[in-house]
């Protein structure tokens, strides 16, 4: 097959036949793939129609308006088994996204902090960030999960006799009970004080920015932050008289009452897919902070920068432009490898789908709606990740 | 000018005097690997109190408490569980990986036709050993072996049905064996096919580009298990009536294809990375377009994107594993299958049978990444 100079016109002159015309092979191969191509997909419609109307099933949309009539164990949004399939599926949508979002937050962290460890002169502490990777990069998620689900959160006490953790959270094989705030009369207030102390935070920053740059006086910025972000909303809570209230949970004598409960499911889940993600984040990270070239560090010292000046204002900024794009494939990596809840019954979006499309028989929609979250999702994250990489990428003239 | 007039020149060096006391021995080691800084001392000492906390319970639990050897769940539970370990005892459970190792290799399959698997397995272990060592030689006909003979009397090994070996239905196979079938096939299906897919999204050809495309991004899109419930329950619907796969089938079509779009994209990194004059060269020398990619680039590509395709492989492996999820009986599954086993079921059952699945896991995606460490550096020698 003789493509790659199509855009040379002039070579096609010199050749003596039209069989060696390289532009028109190239037509005639297309031509004939996209023959083929529509006839498989015309052999395949065909079939496809064919067997659904031997199945006697409806194609369409319009399953999604009828009766769920199944539960899902946990719901953001309420949701009974008079509920609509749509409503299941929105569901299965929000618990993925929940523990996507939860999933990253955590694997970034772990992921960080093991990779800075990899790098460490502390022998001990590297060999254990080591150690850490090798296990967990190794090892299939799922086996992770089901780690986490029958080999260690199934075997945790009944509820009645729930192991107790300070701050009132009891752990049992019905996953992590937890106090859950209750807002009283003018809590709103602190949560207005917390936004404000957020807005204000963002705009002493950039006034911090602009200032040392015109004048080069560096502002204490951290330590304003954090005083804005945790003392405000907190003299707001005292001033308004301390208005959240704690449900807590209480060990009955059958199970817990009272409190919010994470399931162990849901725990499974964020767990293993934490931890796996977490190994791989940390040998980004580690080829990110080694990919800056020792120059950089040693021109940073000649000129007088603190250590740990360097590594946040020559070192890191630099790692993360190598950092950011195989990142980004890891989340989405972590946000696909949610939809192993399936195994463990935790109500993500192909599990629902799953049991939807053992239900109605829809399975060209079920799949349909999969690929669309799925690579909707990816085309977000990608585009979020983009922008992000391109503020933090190399300004060159 | 002759240097051996010159005798203030010394002919020989002086000999090295030791290393200052400071810097020698076990002390200096500790002081510059562990103490170096205040910091450095406190990280260390958290890391020691974590590991005396963790480790000696986790030998304790593994080795020293564990039950090696008992027929059924007794030596696994304690008194008030109906078994005959003293209250409050926990340990791992090895009787149980003992007593199911044989299922753990082989699944479901018959009994009699067991050395059947075996037969395959050890054959597969004998030609892959000199395949892996670069000094043995005969590496063509090893290859044409490995990966033409073997697999044309797996397939006619295990499932049967041909020369007097009785059918054994694809249900009946489990444990590593399927894992080891899924992945062989997926890897010797993925790096070829990847390698059509990743030159198609270089080509020239707008139609052939534009399918490549689209299939490499759909299937890096959306999560595998997706993919083997479209192959599991799609394939059915889009083939004429009466016309059935095996679900084994539809699961070895699904983890290869899933596999290729991934390991087009590493090939297309390693075509990307060959300079231009390399092509440019293969044209000027009136090279076909497969000359030019099978003799110039694809072997400066491939080589150069080795650790790609060895993770590749890796991830293929492990995702293996998902297969449980639509019913098949893997090494996992077939793990998990057993913890209801009544004559088996306690509390430490699922805990043991974990530990052991993934300890094969790792051994082997441990393996393949060593391996594949050690030929980058052999490539790389060469190359120089």
């Amino acid at each position: 097959m003789a493509i790659g100079v199509t855009n040379v016109p002039e070579r096609s002159k010199s050749s003596g036949s039209i069989i060696n015309d390289p532009q028109v092979r190239g037509i005639f191969y297309q031509a004939i793939t996209i023959i083929i191509l529509a006839a498989l997909i015309y052999w395949i419609v065909d079939n496809t129609v064919d067997n659904l109307r031997r199945a006697n099933i409806a194609s369409g949309y319009d399953f999604l308006r009828s009766r769920a009539g199944f539960d899902v164990g946990q719901s953001l949004i309420s949701f009974t088994s008079d509920s609509t399939y749509g409503r299941a599926l929105l569901v299965g949508f929000i618990n993925t996204l929940l523990v996507a979002i939860t999933g990253i937050i955590t694997a970034t962290i772990i992921g960080f902090l093991v990779g800075i460890g990899r790098l460490s002169h502390n022998w001990i502490i590297a060999k254990l960030s080591l150690a850490y990777v090798e296990v967990f990069r190794n090892i299939p998620p799922l086996l992770v999960i089901f780690f986490w689900y029958s080999g260690v959160l199934s075997i945790l006490p009944q509820a009645r006799d729930a192991l107790a953790l300070p701050f009132d959270i009891f752990l049992s094989n019905r996953g992590v009970a937890f106090p859950r705030p209750v807002a009283g009369e003018g809590a709103e207030y602190t949560l207005l004080a917390f936004i404000i102390a957020i807005a204000a935070s963002v705009f002493f920053t950039r006034y911090a920015r602009q200032r040392q740059l015109a004048t080069g006086e560096r502002l204490p910025v951290l330590w304003t932050v954090l005083g804005l972000i945790i003392g405000l909303p907190l003299i707001t809570f005292l001033v308004t008289g301390a208005p959240i209230g704690f449900d807590v949970p209480v060990a009955g004598k059958f199970n817990l009452t009272g409190g919010s409960v994470v399931g162990p499911e849901f725990m499974s889940l964020f767990l293993a897919l934490s931890f796996y993600t977490a190994a791989f984040i940390a040998e980004i990270v580690r080829a990110g902070i080694r990919g800056v070239s020792k120059g950089q560090t040693e021109a940073a010292h000649a000129l007088g920068i603190r250590p740990s000046l360097t590594t946040r204002l020559v070192v890191v900024p630099q790692a993360m432009r190598i950092i950011i794009p195989p990142l980004t494939s890891q989340y989405l990596n972590l946000t696909k490898n949610s939809s192993l809840a399936v195994a463990i019954g935790y109500a993500d979006l192909v599990a629902v789908g799953g049991t939807i499309l053992n239900q109605t028989g829809q399975s060209i929609e079920v799949v349909s709606i999969w690929l669309i979250v799925y690579l909707s999702l990816s085309l977000a994250t990608s585009l979020f990740m983009n922008w992000y990489n391109a503020r933090m990428a190399l300004v060159e003239r | 000018m002759s240097t051996q007039q010159a005798t203030f020149v010394r002919a020989s060096m002086i000999e090295a005097s030791p290393a200052p006391s400071l810097e020698r021995g076990a002390a200096s080691w500790l002081r510059r690997n562990l103490f170096a800084t205040p910091k450095d001392s406190v990280l260390t000492i958290i890391s020691l109190l974590i590991l005396a906390w963790l480790v000696p319970p986790a030998i304790q639990w593994l080795f020293i408490d564990a039950a090696w050897s008992g027929g059924g769940r007794g030596v696994c539970a304690t008194l008030s569980q109906g078994g005959s370990q003293p209250e409050g005892w926990s340990g791992a459970c090895w009787a149980f990986v003992n007593a199911k190792f044989a299922q753990f290799l082989f699944g479901r399959y018959p009994l009699d036709e067991r050395w059947r698997p075996a037969l395959v397995g050890i054959l597969f272990v004998l030609l892959l050993v000199p395949m892996l060592i670069p000094r043995i030689p005969y590496k063509g006909l090893n290859a044409l072996l490995l990966l033409g003979a073997l697999p044309v009397l797996a397939a006619i090994l295990l499932p049967g049905g041909w020369f007097g070996l009785t059918y054994v239905e694809t249900p009946l196979w489990g444990g590593l064996m399927v894992t080891l079938v899924l992945s062989f096939v997926g890897i010797a299906v993925s790096l070829p096919l990847g390698i059509l897919l990743a030159l198609g999204r270089r080509s020239n050809m707008p139609v052939i580009k534009m399918l490549c495309t689209a299939f490499i991004e759909v299937i890096r899109g959306v999560p595998l298990i997706t993919v083997l419930f479209m192959a599991s329950v799609m394939l059915p619907l889009f083939l004429p009536q009466g016309v059935t796969f095996d679900k084994f089938l539809r699961a070895l079509i699904g983890v290869s294809l899933f596999a290729s779009a991934y390991m087009a994209e590493v090939v297309r990194g390693g075509l990307q990375a060959i300079p231009k004059g390399q092509y440019e060269g293969a044209d000027s020398l009136g090279l076909s377009y497969w000359q030019k990619m099978g003799f110039i680039v694809l072997p400066q590509a491939l080589k150069l994107v080795i650790p790609g395709i060895v993770n590749t492989f890796i991830g293929l492996f492990k995702d293996t594993s998902l297969v449980s999820i639509i019913g098949m009986f893997d090494l996992l599954g077939i793990v998990r299958l057993n913890f209801s086993d009544t004559n088996w079921a306690s509390a430490v059952t699922p805990l043991t049978g974990l530990i052991f699945a993934g300890f094969v896991f790792w051994l082997f995606c441990f393996g393949m990444s060593r391996y594949s460490g050690f030929m980058e550096r052999l490539l790389d020698r060469s190359q120089r």
